[in-house]
This record gives C-alpha cells, sequence and structure tokens, in this order.
C-alpha cells in the first residue's frame, strides 16, 4: 500500500513541487497554472501598488522636482509639513471637521432612508432610484449646478429662502459657510447612495422571527429597532463607517471643482494640498511626505475602529 | 404557546396587509416624494436650465420651467468647445479600462479561487489591503513612472492599469463568486482533457456573466466620472475626458461677459446622460454587486 503510493511519486515529482508547496505531481501542476492566472494580477499589484507604495516612502526623504537630480533631505520634509508649512495643520484640522460632520450626518441619513425604503411598499424601487440618482452623477457636475444653486443672488435656494423671508447666507463665496455649504452637497450627494443600498440588503437580512418575538415580548417601535435591528445590522454599519471616512478624508474634487479651496483656504483640505505640492509646484519629496502622514492618519482611525467595533459589532453567525 | 403567539402576530400582519390605504399610508408617500423631489430637484434643474434663453438664466425670481425649450444650446454647447472629442476620449479610455478590468481580474480571482499554491493567501491579504490605500499615496510615484515612459499627456495612464488587475474590488467581487461555483464541474472537464485556460474560457466565465456584468457596470460608470487622474496627467483640452472637460467650462462663463450657464448645464446633461442609460439599463447588477461587497465585507 505505502510502495503504491510512494512509487509514482518518486518517479515523478517535479524539483520544483517543494518550493509551489505541492507534494503531488497533480498539484505542483496545478500550482504552476495557479501562478500563470496570477501572473497579471501580481505585476500589477507590483508595479501600480507594492512599488508605488515604496517608492513614496523613499521620496518622503527626498526633495526633487523631476527636472535636476533629487536631493536626499533625510526628515526635513516632515519637519517642513510639522513646523514650517502654515497650511498643513489647519487643512489637516479641516478635512477632521469635515469628516466628524459628512460621516455620522450622512451614515444616519442612510440609514433612515434605508429603513424608509424597507417597508417594501408600492413604488420602493421608483424611489430608491430617485434617492440614487445623485451618487451617479459626476463630481463636476454636481459641483457646478450646485455653485449655481447655491449663487447668493439669482441661485434658487436663496431665492426660496427669500420667500419665507430669510436673508440667504452667501454660501461658497463666504468664508464662514464655504466648508459648510460642501458638507450640505456632499450629505445631498451620499444619502442615498451605496451606504443607502448595503444598509437596506442588511435590515432585509433581518429575520422577521426575532421582530415578532421582539413584538411578543412588548417591545414598541424604538426597542425594537435598539435592541434588535441595531445589533443585526451592526456588520454592516462598521462596514459603511470604515468605508465612509476614508471617503471623507480624501475629499477633493468638490472642493477642487467648486471652491478651488477657498474662499481665504477657507475649504483647503489635505488632497488639496497634496495635489498642490505635488502637481502644481511639482515638490514630489513634499508631496509624497503629506500622502504618508495620510496613510498613517487613515491607518490609526481605521485600527481604533476596528478595535472599538469589537465591543459593538455582533457577528450572528459567532457562538458568544 | 411561542408559536401560536407568533401565528397571532403573523395573522395580524396580514390583516393589516388586507385593510387598504391608512393615514398613515398618505403621510409616508408624501414624505417618500417630497424627499424624491428634493434628492432630484438638482438634476431637473440642471435639465431645465439646459433648455432656457440667455434671458431667462437672469430672470428674477429664476423660473422653474422655460417658456420654450431651447434643444438649440445642446448644439451651441457642442461647437463652443471640443465636445465631441471629450466624449470619444471618455468613451475610449472607459471601454479600454472596464475590458481590461474584467478580462484581468477574472483570471486573479480564478487563481485564488481555485488554485492552491505557497505564498496564495498572504498575496490576496495584500490584495483586500490595497482597498483600504488613499490614491494619493500611488499616485505620485505612478505620476514619475508614467513621466520616464513619456506617456504624460496621453489617455494610456488611464486605462493601462486596469489590464493588470485595476483595482482589488473587483478581484475580490469575482472570487467570491467563483467560489460559490461547485469545483465538480472543472474537474469534470479536467477529466475529459480540458486545459485549465479552456476550463476558464468556456466554463466558468459564462457562469459568471452576471458577475461580470456587475464589475462591468461599476467599472463604467466610476471610470465615466473618475476625474483625478485625467487632471493629473492630461494638459492639453484636446485630450480631456468629458469629466475633466466639464471643469474646463467653470471659467468660461465669466469670459467674454457672455453668460453661459445654459450651455454649462446641457453639457452636464450630456455627461450624466450615459450612466442613467446605463443604471436603468442594469440597475440589478449593479445594485447587486454594492450589495455583495458590502454584506461580504
Amino acid at each position: 500500500m505505502a510502495v503504491a503510493v510512494s512509487a509514482p511519486r518518486a518517479r515523478s515529482l517535479p524539483w520544483y513541487a517543494g518550493i509551489v508547496g505541492a507534494s503531488t505531481p497533480l498539484q505542483a501542476k496545478k500550482a504552476l497554472w495557479g501562478y500563470l492566472f496570477l501572473l497579471p494580477w501580481a505585476v500589477g499589484l507590483v508595479v501600480f501598488w507594492l512599488g508605488p507604495i515604496l517608492a513614496s516612502f523613499a521620496f518622503s526623504f527626498l526633495q526633487y522636482d523631476m527636472m535636476s537630480a533629487p536631493i536626499f533631505v533625510g526628515l526635513d520634509n516632515f519637519k517642513k509639513a510639522f513646523f514650517g508649512d502654515d497650511l498643513f495643520w489647519p487643512s489637516l484640522g479641516r478635512t477632521f471637521q469635515y469628516s466628524l460632520v459628512v460621516v455620522p450626518v450622512g451614515l444616519g441619513g442612510a440609514l433612515g432612508l434605508a429603513i424608509l425604503l424597507n417597508r417594501g411598499v408600492r413604488g420602493t424601487a421608483f424611489f430608491r432610484t430617485c434617492f440614487f440618482l445623485p451618487s451617479l452623477t459626476p463630481a463636476v457636475a454636481l459641483a457646478l449646478v450646485w455653485t449655481w444653486l447655491m449663487h447668493p443672488q439669482v441661485g434658487p435656494i436663496n431665492t426660496a429662502l427669500g420667500y419665507v423671508g430669510i436673508n440667504g447666507p452667501q454660501w461658497l463665496t463666504d468664508k464662514n459657510w464655504a466648508l459648510w455649504s460642501l458638507m450640505i452637497i456632499t450629505l445631498w450627494n451620499t444619502f442615498g447612495g451605496n451606504p443607502m443600498l448595503i444598509f437596506l440588503a442588511g435590515l432585509q437580512g433581518v429575520p422577521d422571527t426575532l421582530l415578532d418575538a421582539a413584538e411578543i415580548d412588548g417591545a414598541g417601535r424604538w426597542a425594537k429597532f435598539r435592541n434588535v435591528i441595531l445589533p443585526m445590522i451592526s456588520p454592516t454599519l462598521l462596514f459603511n463607517l470604515i468605508l465612509g471616512i476614508i471617503g471623507a478624508l480624501k475629499v477633493f474634487t468638490i472642493a477642487y471643482v467648486a471652491t478651488n479651496g477657498g474662499p481665504a483656504y477657507a475649504t483647503w483640505f489635505l488632497a488639496l494640498h497634496i495635489y498642490n505640492e505635488a502637481f502644481k509646484y511639482f515638490r514630489m519629496g513634499y508631496g509624497s511626505a503629506l500622502a504618508w502622514i495620510f496613510v498613517i492618519v487613515l491607518l490609526i482611525f481605521t485600527f481604533i475602529q476596528m478595535q472599538l467595533s469589537k465591543r459593538w459589532v455582533y457577528y450572528a453567525g459567532e457562538a458568544d | 404557546m411561542a408559536t401560536t403567539a407568533l401565528g397571532e402576530v403573523a395573522r395580524a400582519r396580514s390583516l393589516e396587509h388586507r385593510r387598504g390605504v391608512r393615514p398613515t399610508d398618505v403621510v409616508f408617500y408624501a414624505l417618500m416624494v417630497v424627499l424624491a423631489l428634493i434628492f432630484m430637484f438638482p438634476f431637473l434643474w440642471t435639465l431645465s436650465s439646459s433648455l432656457k434663453t440667455v434671458q431667462e438664466l437672469f430672470d428674477f425670481p429664476p423660473p422653474l420651467l422655460p417658456k420654450v425649450p431651447q434643444f438649440r444650446n445642446y448644439v451651441v454647447a457642442i461647437n463652443t468647445v471640443p465636445m465631441v472629442r471629450w466624449i470619444g476620449n471618455s468613451v475610449l479610455v472607459v471601454v479600454l479600462a472596464t475590458l481590461g478590468t474584467v478580462l484581468s481580474s477574472s483570471v486573479a480571482a480564478f487563481s485564488f479561487a481555485r488554485f492552491k499554491y505557497r505564498g496564495r493567501d498572504l498575496i490576496f491579504m495584500l490584495t483586500l489591503a490595497t482597498l483600504m490605500l488613499p490614491g494619493q499615496v500611488t499616485l505620485i510615484p505612478q505620476f514619475i513612472l508614467f513621466h520616464e515612459m513619456n506617456l504624460i499627456d496621453t489617455l494610456y495612464p488611464l486605462w493601462v492599469p486596469f489590464w493588470f488587475g485595476g483595482t482589488a474590488f473587483y478581484i475580490f467581487l469575482l472570487r467570491q463568486f467563483l467560489m460559490t461555483i461547485p469545483a465538480d464541474l472543472d474537474e469534470a472537464a479536467l477529466i475529459d482533457g480540458a486545459s485549465y485556460p479552456r476550463v476558464f474560457w468556456t466554463i466558468l466565465l459564462p457562469l459568471c456573466k452576471p458577475a461580470l456584468a456587475t464589475c462591468a457596470v461599476i467599472s463604467f460608470i466610476n471610470q465615466w466620472n473618475e476625474f483625478n487622474t485625467p487632471l493629473v496627467y492630461l494638459n492639453t483640452p484636446e485630450k480631456f475626458t468629458i469629466a475633466l472637460g466639464l471643469s474646463f467650462y467653470r471659467n468660461v462663463p465669466e469670459q467674454g461677459g457672455m453668460p453661459m450657464q445654459h450651455l454649462l448645464m446641457a453639457a452636464s446633461v450630456m455627461a450624466i446622460a450615459p450612466c442613467l442609460v446605463l443604471f436603468f439599463s442594469a440597475q440589478r447588477y449593479f445594485v447587486q454587486g454594492i450589495v455583495l461587497s458590502g454584506l461580504k465585507g
């Protein structure tokens, strides 16, 4: 028996079997095919992801303008960001401020709309499409139409406010209102977008039997939501929260098109700062250092969330 | 005991459904209609303004609808800026990038889902990790790379990366889908003498059609709306994609003293239209893809 199994293996087990982690000739051949199919993505992963990440890390210690040879400057780029750049800290703070409003309000709105849609009444598909429409629109087109809607004199928003006797603000052109205006545009755009669809799917996964059982136990609407629905959709909430924070911290296009960071730097976000340093002034080294700071901030946020999530995310599949 | 009580609730529920229109339904529908109008308003405004005359742009209060729809605006918009070029460039980039995404990510997904080899799980973890990275950190080195290859101000940087797997999102989605297809199918074909490429191409890919369609629709919409990469790579207006070209319009209304908001809005409608058409015709795939990615994440 033992001889029958080991004989063919000894005869034809190829030399690379150990390297690819195979113990039979068939497995070895299969592993080679696996590598072959992986090849395009392996190249992409190295050339467009891993390589650039390492390169970007290396650039962050250089002064490099793409015209002259790069100069090694040690930690100067980071020192400049933390101590010598008047725009860095405000842009970071502004990005946080924006995210702090847009993420919770945005997710709350998305969940609210999902709950409305989840009643499953006639016309749900139509309403879902209406809500979803804004997130299909190119951000540039959105920024352009909102610049007009929010126009202080001829815009329909201030006209409508005028009818009810409110003297509307200067919106995007007022340095105290510009950031809030961008938040409003973003919120309006994201309420009905992907997070809403994901919530909707999460809500549809809550078993009716649980809700019925809660009803028998005398739970009201709020108690059912708080104690049954919310725990059941908590994994969905975590997913939306992580993606929401990444998306919010990356805010770029809407600010670039609608305000270009102004007025008086009131909407100058970190991503806009990186773009200007790197692609307007061609300070590739400094831009890379800023990008790395950005990545580290993002990683810290994601890590904290993953840690916190252990306390509030409930996975139905787990026996706990 | 519990089961009869559950039965009671179920019966009460179905009675509720049969009772017809209730006052709360009216409130509910009114709320939904108001919300729908709020969300649709900017789009409706864009549409209506694109058909207004210059005079109507500055009438106060602004009219909700044009008296006579000026379809001419669309012709003027197309002739004022290289709109046709921009749309052509966008179509080229979107088609090539989407084709590359679907082909190369399905090959990678096949490798992850069906083969066992050393390092597979590590590479898969790395693949997922790229989803967390902001584009800003890879953009600068990529820009320098394409600069060294003399490809700045060409359309290549916008689609070539997508022939190498593109974004991990699509690989992940297709892998999850492939895992649901029983491996017995491939094994039967292999015993009959089919090669692995043949199994992939003639057996698995046709079975993956819904997932492939999902990837194609999402990729189409993302590529069509992409702003950051064309902004960085393209300089010459004739080479712009439509999303970038639109932002070029932003500065036009101040030029020459002629108000051009109506043309801007006409151009916006043309930029939004393809995504709308695609969304309405393939809504099922799109929604399914978003939902799949959310639930498995």
